[in-house]
């Protein structure tokens, strides 16, 4: 009778061609979105990845050695006879040659076809017996002649752009006139000499087979009308040297004349009286019982370099000691194999010398950074010249057969080393080694201080005092935000105080340097009354408080001390600036910046360590506050319950129970305040000097790794070694504050994996 | 009931108060710091009273002194005395009083320290004037007469009101000669630019026709037509607004006459009641943000410092938000969740941390030195040598800050997405949706709170960065703005103002520190609010989500 009714289900087929459609295209732009996503991001996040590697190609160049290929070799050009001298032009497209006739020949360097050639204004019979170059880059050279007088002539080098096709034609110019000038006057051939002129003055000094030394001084005077330069000579009194002179030089002020004799002696002379020449010093300058085969001045014509005929060369320069009397001092040794060393040829724009061997070696070096760039086998047997290109970039040495050999040198930057960014480096000019940061100066052959040891001294120490004054204030305060303060002043007081974090630092910066410095300065007493009154006050007004009759205490609820603390402090805070100049009266003198100079030796700079301490304390408050607050108020309450159960006090529970609990989470937030510290840029940049010394001292400035890059990155030249140096200042600030903010990171994790088992 | 003090100790009570202490420490810090730029950023653009005195000098001859008393300071005796000033015997402190004199043309400087009780009859007269004018600062002093084409119009009472219109008129002759010079001559110049860039191009391409060269030259004389036009109508203005001219009486007794074209302002202040003051006074934080800066940049307006910080954040934001919410929904929706996310979460954490002058030093080598240089060598080689995008500019400095801030919304967002409960995308995933579907309907529109928190939490670090922009971008004084009506209208490659950078340059490298002081005080409190009002709005944000997702656990 009842029939069953059996409902059919609606029949819906999923599979219709549209459904299938529809289904498909959900399908492909699922897989779309993935698709996208995943390249998205894991672009991205290689992409930031990127600033590692990209800072890391930036430094890279600084710790490359050199390098060099052979370009071209040629039988040397022009007449034959033997060569004294090598030169190139600032491009190295010419070269000259000078032989022992007399005659110049400018050459093409590429393929040793000959441009030009002349012979220099000395006699027929006359030939050359001894050259040398005046200082490196003018281009000057002096020939000493067989009859007992010198040539004194430049070669220069006129580009003109014919069909914007660059020519070079060189030339000889004689500044002082083609006529020789007599200096022997018994008429014997100069063996050795040496020439230094400028605006002023020109000195020439020449030594002949007997070892006698002569010189010419001339006091140049120009014509007011015609602009002719008249020399004027002055007699000069020589010294009279004992053994071989292998080598002469005379200092750039033509202060100082060294003799360097065979036997390993090297005498340096006052002749700034160029009538009695006075002996300063003589040094052994080479190891005992070996023999001086060069010596020449680096750069800037203040250090020698002297070198043996061991493979050692030597680099001396005049010291000035307490007494203000100067001595020669041994800086530092070169080693160049053991062959004899042939010939030195001094970089024209760096610290940096060639030297050429016996052996036919070639090896690269750096005074400053004590580097050995390069050594390198160049050509068989003894070499007999060198030089280098203006920039440094070729080499042009002569070997035994009388060939050229052409050499490029790729030599960035030979002036960076570990050495010379970390440890102490004596210095032309400075009495001891030390750690100097100077970049740039106005002169050319400025020797750059690259010393990163200041910076880091500097960033350590802004950040020690920011620390100091910083933890005790941050911790203390999120120990008890987090455990002591009721829930509802909680909630008001950590946004007010992450608040903090998100000031700009220039901000800080601009209040540190113009109002807190100054503010400072005329107010010293009142920061340090400040410092001591503070907590006493806290605790006489907790302990009056704490005797209070019960109704007034209970009108304050337990949690809420702060509040009844900021009159407290408020007061204070007035009170010690208002005693401050009485205190300053009554015990400093009145001045107390100069009374601190006065009795106990400190130095006070008005943007100093302290202002710094305070400023950039202020910036990393926040910081671990915020972060110590988190990992002490998510210590589990039941272990705080427990210890109170059993008897203890709240200030025992907090710190037998709740303290090294959360000790991991605050020591990860000192961590990444300490990073935030160490980088810091504006509130350093502003609230310092930046005057790069090393001295804990709390009343001086410093200057930090990252306020420096701020400050000499826009100023420095792409691509050159202060460039590097940079970028290795921020790869080094990069570094460190990842590894301290990782090491932070895992020790939070580890922290949260232990509350979760707790 | 007496609390001994050694059960106090005992209970270990005094340590809890002194942590309290610290709390009280740090929010005294932090609401004096504002308290300090609010003051004095807000104190700035009040008219302060001009005062008069007669001044005993160091050889007890008195001096007329007329100024603005900006600072009062009580220094020891000992200190004046080793300076060289005559101290009485007997007192240990003097009060001396910092004036703001002005005439920085007659006197030579702006401030002058006086000490107060060498000070005689201070008095106010109503009579006294203050000038704000384009050059040497303000002046201070009395009317004598206005005058017109050299002859005295008005003088005694009534010049004031004389004195006052033709101001007006002075300053709208002034604002049609910085029209013409400013937007419609530095069209034309910009014009005239592009069509010699445009020449280059077709020198360098080989395409270097005479047709192109006529339609060159074409454009070329009528834009120097419309110039001297241009030029015509300046010169005209020029000779109408170098009518007027006022003599005042400085106090050293000395007359000057001041042309109107140099006159910003000129008030009364001992005159003016409350009424009047707080008009001034907004009329003063209205001429702050929307004028230009005087004087470099100590005196009148910071727009175009506000200007280009709003521009490169805003462009700064479009570039990070795409980026970072990509980067953070790979990372949890879709990146396998093993060791290395977890490295690679840890590392996005910590690149947060990474000193901001390290992302500027980035930035500069990579974009401007390396790509920069790049893209100026292939598109734009007719500028060369110098550099179009191979120089700091805008879209490097967003570009960098962009990176900077990456960090702060991927961790934001990673945040947003991992409080969603699973639940929730279970749910959608069971109805039948794809992965993408559940993220772009279900999971993004939940998470955007979250997003918003991080993008304006990148906004407040970027607004407030200025180590980086040092590097990448910033310069003390933009010739124009970096989005203005000549084609293509947004200059990417300009280098811009900015009011971080603004802070540190007036405070710190300007010559006349001292004048620029009130200035930086009030672009550091509108700095400091612009970035509290963001910040705020991120924890407001960030509450509502929690509270939000509470429920849905529920």
């Amino acid at each position: 009778m009842n029939e069953a009714v059996s409902v059919k289900a609606p029949e819906i087929d999923f599979n219709t061609p549209q459904l299938k459609r529809h289904r498909n295209i959900r399908t492909l732009k699922d897989k779309m979105a993935k698709g996208f996503i995943a390249a998205g991001g894991v672009s991205v996040i290689v992409a930031v990845t990127l600033i590692f590697f990209y800072l890391l190609y930036e430094v890279a160049p600084i710790f490359e050695s050199a390098s060099v290929d052979a370009v071209a070799s040629y039988d040397a050009p022009g007449e034959k006879g033997a060569i004294l001298l090598l030169g190139m032009e600032e491009q190295a497209e010419k070269g000259l040659r000078l032989d022992d006739n007399g005659n110049v020949t400018f050459f093409n360097l590429k393929d040793g076809s000959v441009d030009s050639a002349t012979r220099l204004p000395i006699p027929d019979s006359a030939s050359l017996t001894g050259v040398n170059e005046g200082a490196p880059g003018s281009n000057t050279v002096v020939a000493g002649v067989s009859d007992g007088s010198v040539v004194i002539f430049k070669h220069t080098y006129n580009i003109t752009w014919p069909n914007n096709v660059r020519v070079i034609t060189p030339s000889l110019e004689f500044p002082y006139g083609e006529s020789p000038m007599a200096l022997d006057p018994s008429g014997a051939a100069l063996t050795h000499v040496a020439v230094r002129d400028n605006n002023d003055y020109l000195l020439v000094v020449g030594s002949n087979e007997s070892n006698k030394l002569f010189a010419s001084f001339y006091e140049k005077e120009a014509n007011f009308l015609t602009g002719d330069v008249t020399l004027e000579e002055s007699s000069v009194t020589m010294p009279s040297v004992n053994g071989d002179i292998v080598s002469i030089q005379i200092s750039p002020d033509t202060r100082w004349l060294y003799v360097a004799t065979k036997s390993g002696k090297l005498d340096m002379y006052d002749i700034s009286n160029k009538q009695s020449p006075d002996l300063i010093a003589r040094v052994d300058a080479v190891a005992s019982g070996s023999q001086i085969t060069d010596m020449s001045f680096l750069l800037g014509g203040y250090s020698l370099l002297i070198a043996n005929n061991r493979g050692e060369i030597r680099q001396w320069f005049p010291v000035r000691d307490k007494e203000n009397q100067y001595h020669l001092q041994h800086v530092r040794s070169f080693q160049a194999g053991k062959a004899a060393i042939a010939k030195i040829a001094v970089e024209p724009r760096r610290k940096g010398f060639l030297v050429a061997t016996a052996q036919g070696e070639a090896a690269i070096f750096n005074t400053t950074a004590e580097r050995n760039l390069l050594q390198e086998q160049i050509v068989d047997g003894d070499v007999k010249h060198m030089t280098v290109a203006p920039r440094a970039n070729f080499m042009l040495l002569q070997s035994q057969d009388d060939r050229l050999h052409f050499w490029s040198i790729d030599n960035e930057h030979p002036d960076v080393s570990w050495s010379a960014l970390w440890s102490k480096v004596w210095y032309e000019g400075y009495s001891e080694p030390d750690y100097v940061w100077q970049s740039s100066a106005a002169s050319n052959d400025f020797e750059p201080k690259y010393s990163l040891t200041p910076l880091v001294f500097g960033t350590i120490k802004a950040a020690f005092y920011a620390m100091l004054i910083a933890i005790p204030l941050a911790i203390c305060g999120a120990l008890y935000t987090a455990h002591f303060m009721s829930p509802t002043l909680r909630r008001k007081v950590k946004p007010a105080i992450e608040l903090m974090e998100a000031l700009p630092t220039v901000i800080l910066g601009f209040l540190a340097g113009l109002f807190f410095a100054p503010f400072m300065e005329s107010h010293m007493p009142g920061v340090f009354t400040l410092l001591v009154l503070t907590p006493i006050a806290i605790l006489v007004f907790s302990f009056a408080w704490a005797n209070m009759p019960q109704s007034v205490r209970l009108m304050v609820p337990e949690g809420w001390e702060p509040l009844l603390l900021l009159p407290v402090i408020c007061f204070i805070g007035w009170l010690s600036f208002a005693i401050s100049p009485a205190v300053e009266v009554a015990l400093f003198d009145g001045n107390m910046p100069h009374w601190l100079k006065e009795t106990i030796g400190l130095d006070y700079d008005q943007r100093n360590a302290l202002v710094v301490g305070a400023a950039m304390g202020f910036a990393v408050i926040p910081t671990i506050f915020s972060i110590t607050e988190d990992a002490v108020f998510s210590v589990p309450k039941h272990l705080t319950y427990g210890s109170l159960a059993l008897g203890a006090t709240p200030w025992q529970t907090m710190i037998r129970v709740v303290l090294p609990t959360a000790s991991p989470g605050i020591f990860s937030a000192l961590m990444i305040g300490l990073g935030r510290a160490v980088g810091e840029t504006m509130i350093v940049l502003m609230a310092t000097g930046n005057t790069p010394i090393m001295d804990m001292n709390i009343f001086e400035g410093m200057r930090t790794l990252a306020a420096n890059i701020a400050v000499e990155m826009p100023e420095s030249e792409v691509g050159s070694s202060h460039f590097r140096i940079l970028f290795l200042a921020a790869f080094v600030l990069f570094l460190f504050t990842f590894l301290v903010n990782t090491v932070a990171e895992f020790v939070r994790q580890r922290l949260r994996a232990k509350y979760s088992v707790i | 009931m007496r609390v001994s003090l050694k059960t106090w100790f005992n209970k270990g009570d005094p340590w809890i108060w002194i942590n309290a202490g610290a709390v009280s420490i740090s929010l005294v810090m932090v609401f004096g710091l504002l308290l300090l730029i609010g003051v004095r950023g807000l104190a700035h653009f009040w008219p302060h009273s001009l005062m008069e005195t007669d001044y005993l000098g160091e050889n007890d001859k008195t001096t007329l002194l007329i100024g603005e008393i900006v600072e009062t300071e009580e220094v020891p005796a000992e200190q004046l005395h080793a300076a060289g000033v005559q101290v009485p015997p007997g007192v240990d402190y003097m009060r001396r009083d910092l004036i703001k004199t002005g005439n920085r043309d007659v006197l030579g400087s702006d401030f002058r320290w006086v000490l107060a009780d060498r000070m005689r009859d201070v008095r106010y007269p109503k009579e006294l004037m203050t000038l704000e004018r384009r050059e040497w600062g303000n002046f201070y002093g009395y009317l004598v007469s206005v005058k017109e084409d050299g002859s005295v119009v008005a003088s005694g009472s009534g010049a004031w009101d004389e004195l006052q219109s033709r101001i007006d008129r002075a300053l709208s002759l002034h604002d049609r000669i910085y029209d013409i010079e400013k937007q419609q001559i530095g069209k034309v110049n910009y014009t005239l630019e592009r069509l010699r860039l445009k020449e280059r191009r077709l020198e360098l391409d080989g395409r270097k026709t005479p047709e192109a060269m006529a339609e060159i030259e074409a454009e070329r004389a009528e834009q120097h037509a419309t110039y001297e036009v241009l030029q015509k109508d300046l010169n005209e203005l020029y000779q109408e607004i170098k009518r007027d001219a006022l003599v005042a009486r400085a106090m050293n007794g000395k007359e000057l006459e001041i042309p109107l074209s140099k006159v910003v302002r000129a008030f009364q202040p001992n005159q003016m009641g409350l009424g009047d003051k707080i008009g001034f006074y907004f009329a003063k934080i209205w001429e702050f943000i929307s004028d230009d800066p005087r004087e470099a940049n100590t005196e009148g307006g910071i727009f175009p410092a506000i200007y280009g910080t709003v521009l490169m954040v805003v462009i700064m934001s479009v570039l990070v938000t795409p980026l970072g919410v990509i980067a953070a929904v790979y990372l949890r929706e879709y990146a396998h969740q093993g060791a290395l996310t977890r490295i690679i979460r840890i590392a996005v954490n910590n690149l947060a941390g990474v000193p901001s002058i390290v992302y500027g030093v980035f930035g500069l080598g990579f974009f401007i030195y390396f790509i920069g240089s790049g893209i100026d060598e292939h598109f734009f080689p007719e500028a060369l040598p110098s550099p179009t995008f191979g120089a700091p500019g805008l879209l490097w400095a967003s570009i960098t800050l962009a990176i900077l801030t990456l960090p702060v919304v991927i961790v934001a967002t990673e945040e947003g997405l991992a409080r969603i409960p699973r639940s929730i995308r279970e749910g959608s995933l069971a109805l039948g949706a794809t992965k993408a579907e559940t993220l772009w309907r279900v999971v993004l529109p939940m998470a955007s709170p979250a997003m918003m928190t991080g993008v304006i939490l990148a906004i407040a670090r970027a607004a407030g960065e200025v180590a980086p922009l040092m590097l990448v971008g910033v310069v003390k004084l933009a010739p124009s703005l970096p989005l203005d009506g000549n084609y293509p209208y947004l200059h990417l490659d300009q280098k811009f103002m900015h009011l971080g950078f603004h802070i540190y340059d007036v405070g710190f490298q300007s010559p006349n520190v001292e004048a620029a002081r009130p200035l930086v005080y009030a672009t550091a409190l509108l700095l400091v609010a612009v970035i509290a009002l963001l910040n705020l709005s991120a924890v407001a944000i960030r509450n509502r989500l929690r509270e939000k997702y509470k429920a849905l656990e529920m």
